[in-house]
């Protein structure tokens, strides 16, 4: 009798967490879900034409849109990716071909997944206190600099993956033809792993392209558009944070509309890469 | 051909090969400047407080006399907060996605679980602010308060009490435990997988129910993974900055309410940064930095051992 409760007790149990462990599923979804179409929703009513060739009002001014800070992001995330990709590239041809078991190697791979947790707001002053305090002005370039810093060790560590992946036989081929193993590397590695490369810068890019903390104390923010590199640069993150903050309405509308834009982008990239990544594996 | 192209030609391989080793080493270099330069453009405001700064709970732009510790502690708390929600949590998505869905269930599910991760910080700070406070405002927080009686309960009441503002403490660490998850989830689901299906077997085949062979053997067997899991979660909650700046109230006190409005390291850099004009307010700000730079910088450095010494002793890929 008190067995056959006891049973009943554990089967009791584990239908309770079956049944939790698929409503807690069930939460993250509802959370995802709930994000995009509040996002969606308020961002699709600031959208206009103005929005995308405008420059923003002044506060009371109607209007107004957020073409610089469209232009000030692109131009910035392509900078950096100028200098992270290559940087990460290398740094993962290094760990994965010629590093792979000394000493150096493994402190760099170590070192990369320390920096890969270090936060981004940290890098942000870092570059303030590198680019922006000994120049007395915030840049375009030092914007640039501090999303690379974040890209460099997610490229570096794709890299090294994805060329780990590749047979050796592969390489071997290569060599026994009398390639030099930089060749070997560049005609035939980066061929064979190319989809896998992308993925990684890919994913690189789409996670600088939200980016707010490191850009606060480097490009900073404008009302204007950019002369040149060496002054302060409108982006959209920054911009979302000081308009979410201010106290007019249709600055605020304004940051809704540069959020859905920014999820829009970053979303995009991701599942465009991923499903990359899949047909690959595949 | 010039004499130094045909230099380069011959020894284009060590050349190549000194690029990439110069390459590795920027990440070194970066590292290690990082902790140098930060350290130097605090020097002013480390000469002054020293480590006394740590502890000390003053932070009066007025009077110029600073102290880490509300930011210290607004981190800590928001963050277990956080920890305290998202590590359970995960270790029963996990279970669903690995034990109990139906693959193509299981697929979609995962998928938009890993969904989380990629929406970028500020977008959470958007909707928090703007649409999830205020559901806390309204809806949540009164709930905890009245309907459970928690502002009343013994030891744990004063946790809940306080006027229901929707920004603080509460709302921040719900916040970070949505953000934290995908991540604490991907390592958990490792660990289950990793568990050799024979061991699961046995334990099945002793009579056991999904959920014991869950607790008892699944997650015994990788409990370092697990707390591998919860380091890098760590990790990531302390240093968010965007999310935890929109929803945290960013008031320098330390109240023991998690209804209250507190702030964090990150959230004070990024709130106060542009009206630092004394040298000494910019010199604790960055002094500030170091300090977390530091803490992360220590957790990173125990998870990677953990993780490494776990994969040396079973060969497994987490």
């Amino acid at each position: 009798m008190k067995k056959a409760s006891n049973t009943r007790r554990r089967e009791l149990t584990d239908l309770t967490m079956r049944l939790v462990s698929g409503a807690a599923s069930l939460i993250g979804i509802f959370f995802l879900v709930w994000i995009l179409w509040t996002v969606a929703k308020n961002g699709l009513a600031a959208f206009n034409y103005d929005f995308f060739t405008a420059l923003p009002t002044p506060p009371g001014i109607e209007g107004g849109g957020l073409a610089n800070a469209i232009v000030g992001t692109l131009l910035i995330t392509a900078m950096a990716a100028l200098i992270g990709v290559p940087l990460g590239l290398f740094t993962g041809v290094y760990l994965a071909e010629f590093g792979k078991n000394t000493r150096f190697g493994g402190m760099v791979r170590f070192t990369i997944n320390i920096t890969m947790g270090i936060p981004s707001i940290i890098v942000g002053l870092f570059v303030y206190t590198l680019l922006v305090l000994p120049f007395k002005h915030f840049s375009a370039y030092a914007g640039a600099v501090s999303l690379a810093i974040i890209m460099l060790p997610v490229v570096a560590r794709t890299t090294e993956d994805m060329l780990g992946l590749v047979p050796n036989a592969l390489r071997e081929s290569a060599l026994a033809i009398g390639m030099p193993r930089w060749r070997a590397i560049v005609s035939i590695l980066f061929r064979s792993a190319r989809s896998g490369l992308l993925t990684g810068i890919l994913l690189a890019v789409a996670r600088v392209s939200g980016e707010t903390a490191p850009l606060l104390f480097t490009a900073m923010n404008s009302p204007y558009w950019m002369k040149g590199l060496a002054e302060p640069t409108a982006n959209l993150t920054v911009t979302i944070f000081n308009y979410a903050m201010s106290p007019f309405d249709d600055w605020k509308t304004l940051a809704w509309g540069a959020s859905l834009l920014i999820m829009v982008t970053v979303l995009g990239v991701n599942l465009f890469a991923r499903t990359l990544l899949r047909e690959k594996t595949r | 051909m010039s004499r130094f192209g045909s230099y380069l030609s011959e020894h284009f391989e060590t050349i190549f090969r000194w690029f990439t080793i110069v390459c590795a080493a920027t990440v070194l270099f970066i590292m290690a400047a990082m902790f140098i330069q930060l350290a130097w453009n605090a020097r002013l405001a480390i000469g002054e407080f020293g480590i006394g700064f740590l502890w000390s709970d003053v932070w009066d732009p007025a009077l110029n006399k600073y102290g880490a510790f509300s930011s210290i502690y607004g981190t800590l708390v928001s963050t277990l907060i956080a920890l305290f929600i998202a590590v359970p949590m995960s270790v029963v998505i996990a279970l669903f996605l690995v034990e109990l869905a139906h693959p193509t269930v299981s697929k979609v599910v995962g998928g938009a679980i890993e969904l989380l991760a990629a929406i970028p910080s500020i977008i959470y700070g958007m909707w928090g602010l703007f649409v999830f406070a205020p559901f806390m405002a309204e809806k949540v927080q009164p709930f905890l308060q009245e309907t459970l009686g928690l502002e009343k309960a013994p030891l744990i009441g004063k946790f809940f009490s306080g006027a229901p503002m929707g920004i603080g403490m509460l709302t921040t660490g719900i916040i970070l435990a949505l953000m934290v998850l995908p991540f604490i989830t991907a390592v958990m689901r490792d660990v289950f997988a990793m568990v050799p299906p024979v061991v699961k077997e046995s334990a099945y085949g002793m009579g056991s129910t999904t959920w014991e062979v869950t607790h008892k053997v699944t997650l015994r067997y990788g409990i370092q993974g697990v707390i591998g899991a919860c380091f890098l979660g760590l990790g990531r909650a302390l240093g968010e900055t965007m999310a935890v700046t929109f929803v945290i109230g960013n008031a320098h006190h330390i109240s023991a309410s998690f209804f209250d409005a507190g702030n964090s390291i990150a959230s004070t850099l990024a709130n106060e940064f542009a009206e630092a004009s004394e040298p000494i307010y910019l010199h604790s700000l960055i002094y500030l930095g170091l300090v977390l730079l530091v803490m992360t910088f220590l957790i990173q450095f125990a998870a990677q051992w953990w993780v490494r010494r776990l994969k040396k002793g079973m060969g497994a890929g987490l």
